[in-house]
């Protein structure tokens, strides 16, 4: 009776994740599907497939500027994250300095903050100080919304690593300089390619921080932004689903990668459980 | 009593003859309110084995760990080599440690994780390849020195972290609980090489173990730590035969504690009585089970007898561990060889001089 | 173990960093809180509470707050009935499809944002992918209208976006929770239901508390998929924000309800974090 029970609970349950998934994947499919209709976006059934949305788009300068300008934000966030990331980590395992807690807290707040707050105190403090808007505001903005990121990897790293692992190099008679480099970076070498990789991506996509910073220089999500408002074009829908299939790629690197060095994946259930604790 | 520990453990912990690399003196830490140590003094002599002893929360890691420099004492110093060595960072002590779970880089393979004491230093490469080669061939590694930490057994991860850990030519080699992480024959087999290791480089050891069986058949003398204090500091024979408190007694070991008093020379416990030079007063006394036997012929001058009856009897082997009850309640262990056909009820000795004298070791809180 | 320079050296730069980029603006944000713009639209730096006056006088701005608040309550709701028994599905009747299943409810987290908010524009549309469907199969003659323009497209976008941020604390928490413990509890005598209201809910809690946090929060400071889908009756309360840095330019009255959104983040922060503590048995 209770395998019976059993069974249909967990049929029960089956449809329900069925109906989730087709959920989550109804626009994605949607979006690459109508990517290669002729008669554009909308419209039952999808006819005439085509390239030629593909075509226009590589012809497109504007976008292909602010994809490029994309990647320039996102390599250098990702610096700044990380240079600034990685030590707060460190901070908060090993540091003892008064007002810690609130450190932690701030690093971390950016998580779950909405875009729109950290976007404006960033304008704010910019206008104070007379900075003029720019691809280096943006810079500045993502890196500082993206450390918390960096730190949240960072950190659960840096639990599952051995203190006796840098105890024994300073024992055999490496300082901490040449410890950091050659232990302690090494040994939380998965994590920061996770974070690295996740800050890229998020940095790539990110449109609430950018709406406040950006100068004259579009980065991609902004450069949709600007088009939607103007009137739907399938040209989106490729461009989407080109990133779509690049961020693909890189998650099944990551996910071999991570396989191969500790036989299982999990990416960002570290950085949910950091953020569950972040307030 | 703590006065006395200190009288007592200041001249048991002399080294042995030769000179003192290593000197700890009156070292104490705590943790919070929690007292770990609790001023210790030793000596470490060149090229001796010494075994810090203790169970779990002892302070004995706490001891290895401010020698190697990963915590400071609260007071006290230590000296090496007629230098300050708590003042230095760990990187710059000549001291070197094996660690409980080896901590090998998992990222270095066996020659890299050999090699990276020598790479930081400035020494040219050839003569660091040449060591490592060295060192790999001591612990017979050669041909896994490619091999990463994670493809190689427990045992050959001890002897590469060994080989890391000597390469550098450490005045002294500490040794966290190495073998605990192994089984009881690759253990064995491993105290051997150890012991053996250690008389071919001549570097003094010290180890730190909880197994008193371990720090018996390796160990030149044994520190016994308990709750942060030094028990007795003295050779394995000396601890065995000469415990100086009841908790050296029980802890290396099986023992009979008598309790009893000392009155005009002599000590009575229950029923049984003998000669002491001890003063009036209580007294506390270790006997070995194996030093009762069943009497045999006439009483000889110095020996104890008794009669007692046989309540439990355990095969240990080459020898049986038998519980004997005397008439007057009191319980014995004794330990004889196997026999087997005892009768329920016979008469025992010992030997007056074997009943040792020890201090009351104060009780755990 | 690690000297005072070491500690020194890995604590100022970050240390330094949050202070300029994060405390500093957050400061400003509320010093300006205070201030004025003169008819002239220039900043008026004397101090006045009129603009957290005007949040309570005018109407529309706590109108639009609660309102906010109900979408991403709506949101919030929707994102842990989907998300529970989806973690709990993959988490205790997977099987060896576990990791597979789990990469799958992530992968949609790495397409844009933006551009998934403007695909369901493109499928709720009145000639967009839905209603065209509808009409092919003679469902409907006419475009349902309502799809989108409403609070309606919002809640189900805003769902989309954040089901799996709910799901990936809830997963978290369910596979921590020890195997043992069910089998202990069906070895009492507890049948599969009973075990799991008596044992893995309870457990699972700590997950659920920041899942919801996580979806509650970040939706209600969204501001582009209501500009996108909202129409005139989705409007939320960062809309109105933007507007009063953009078009109204009235930046401190925009900082007073930018500086009240933040203490009611932080509020919900301390209280979710209160409750995952009451509920965290590790």
């Amino acid at each position: 009776m209770s395998a019976d029970s059993g069974w249909t609970r967990s049929r029960w349950l089956s449809w329900h994740s069925l109906a989730v998934f087709a959920f989550l994947y109804l626009p994605i499919v949607t979006l690459i599907v109508y990517s290669f209709n002729g008669t554009g976006v909308g419209g039952f059934p999808p006819r005439d497939l085509t390239l030629n949305w593909y075509r226009q788009l590589f012809a497109d300068g504007a976008i292909w500027t602010s994809v490029a300008n994309s990647i320039v934000v996102a390599l250098a966030a990702m610096v700044i994250s990380l240079a600034i990331g990685i030590p707060a980590a460190l901070a908060l395992d090993r540091g003892h300095f008064p007002g810690k807690a609130l450190f932690r807290r701030l690093v971390l707040l950016p998580l779950i903050l909405p875009g729109i707050i950290t976007g404006l105190s960033l304008l704010m403090l910019f206008r104070q100080v007379g900075l003029r808007l720019s691809l280096l505001t943006i810079i500045l903005g993502h890196g500082t919304a993206l450390i918390s990121v960096a730190t949240a990897e960072v950190f659960a790293g840096l639990q599952k690593l051995e203190r006796a692992q840098e105890e024994a190099s300073l024992d055999l008679g490496a300082n901490y300089w040449q410890t950091f480099w050659r232990v302690t970076i090494p040994n939380l070498r998965l994590s920061i390619i996770g974070a690295a990789l996740l800050i890229f991506t998020l940095s790539l996509d990110e449109i609430a921080v950018s709406f406040f910073l950006i100068g004259r220089d579009n980065t991609l999500p902004l450069e949709i932004w600007g088009r939607l408002r103007r009137g739907i074009t399938p040209e989106i829908n490729a461009i989407s689903t080109i990133i779509f299939l690049f961020s693909l790629f890189a998650i099944v690197a990551w996910y071999r990668l991570r396989v191969a060095a500790q036989g299982k994946a999990e990416i960002g259930t570290e950085l949910a459980e950091a953020a569950a604790t972040t307030g | 009593m703590g006065t006395i520990t200190q009288s007592v453990d200041a001249q048991s912990a002399q080294a042995k003859p030769g000179s003192s690399l290593l000197s700890i003196r009156e070292v104490s830490k705590s943790f919070g309110k929690n007292l770990v140590l609790r001023r210790i003094s030793l000596e470490v002599a060149e090229g001796e084995f010494l075994t810090i002893l203790g169970e779990s929360g002892s302070g004995k890691t706490t001891l290895l760990r401010i020698i190697a420099g990963f915590e400071n004492a609260d007071s006290g110093e230590i000296v090496m080599s007629g230098e300050r060595l708590d003042l230095l960072p760990p990187y710059r002590r000549r001291v070197n440690t094996v660690f409980q779970n080896y901590a090998l880089f998992p990222h270095l393979n066996v020659r890299d994780n050999i090699g990276y004491g020598l790479s930081v230093t400035k020494l040219p490469k050839s003569e660091i390849a040449s060591r490592v080669e060295q060192a790999l061939a001591m612990v017979k590694m050669q041909t896994y020195a490619n091999s990463k930490p994670a493809q190689i057994s427990g045992g050959q991860q001890q002897r590469v972290a060994l080989a890391r850990a000597l390469v550098n030519r450490p005045g002294l080699l500490l040794l966290d609980e190495p073998l605990s992480a192994l089984d009881a024959n690759l253990r064995r087999q491993m105290q051997v090489e150890l012991k053996s290791l250690q008389h071919e480089v001549g570097i003094s050891f010290v180890f730190v173990t909880h197994d008193q069986e371990e720090a018996m058949v390796m160990s030149e003398r044994i520190a016994l730590l308990r709750m942060g204090d030094l028990e007795q500091v003295a050779s394995p024979r000396e601890i065995y035969n000469r415990p100086a408190t009841a908790y050296c007694a029980q802890f290396i070991g099986h023992t009979n504690l008598l309790r009893g008093e000392v009155k005009d020379g002599v000590a009575r416990c229950n029923a049984l009585s003998w000669r002491t030079g001890l003063r009036d007063g209580l007294g506390l006394f270790s006997l070995r089970p194996e030093n009762i036997r069943p009497a045999v012929g006439a009483a000889a001058q110095g020996m104890v007898r008794f009669r007692g009856k046989i309540k439990n009897q355990a095969f240990h082997g080459a020898t049986e561990l038998l519980q004997v009850e005397c008439t007057d309640g009191l319980l014995l262990f004794v330990r004889t060889s196997s026999q087997g056909n005892w009768r329920d009820e016979m008469e025992l000795e010992f030997a007056a001089a074997d009943a040792v004298p020890v201090r009351e070791s104060h009780e755990a809180s | 173990m690690f000297s005072r320079s070491y500690r020194a050296a890995i604590t100022l730069p970050p240390l330094l960093w949050v202070t300029v980029f994060l405390l500093v603006p957050y400061a400003i944000v509320f010093f300006y809180s205070f201030w004025s713009v003169s008819p002239g639209q220039a900043i008026v730096h004397s101090w006045t509470l009129n603009n957290y006056c005007e949040l309570l006088r005018v109407g529309v701005y706590l109108q639009t707050l609660f309102r906010s608040m109900w979408i991403a309550a709506r949101v919030m709701i929707l994102s842990l009935l989907l998300g529970y028994p989806l973690a709990y599905h993959l988490s205790f009747h997977a099987g060896k499809r576990k990791e597979l299943f789990y990469q799958l409810v992530i992968i949609p987290l790495w397409v844009s944002y933006l551009v998934r908010a403007y695909a369901w524009k493109t499928i709720l549309g009145s000639d967009g992918v839905l209603n065209t469907l509808l009409q092919y199969v003679h469902l409907t003659s006419h475009p349902w209208n309502f799809l989108l323009y409403s609070p309606f497209a919002v809640v189900l976008t805003l769902t989309h976006i954040y089901t799996p941020f709910a799901f990936l604390p809830i997963y978290a928490s369910l596979e921590h929770i020890p195997r043992d413990l069910v089998e202990a509890s069906n070895d009492l005598g507890a049948p599969p239901l009973q075990t799991f209201w008596r044992v893995i809910l309870p457990l699972s809690i700590p997950g659920v508390v920041a899942g919801a946090t996580f979806a509650f929060v970040l939706s209600l400071g969204d501001f582009l998929a209501p500009l996108l889908l909202g129409g005139p009756s989705g409007i939320m309360i960062s809309n109105i924000v933007v507007s009063l840095f953009g078009a109204a330019y009235n930046w401190p009255l925009g900082a007073a309800i930018s500086f009240c959104m933040l203490l009611l983040v932080v509020g919900l922060l301390f209280l979710s974090e209160r409750l995952e503590r009451k509920w965290a048995f590790r």
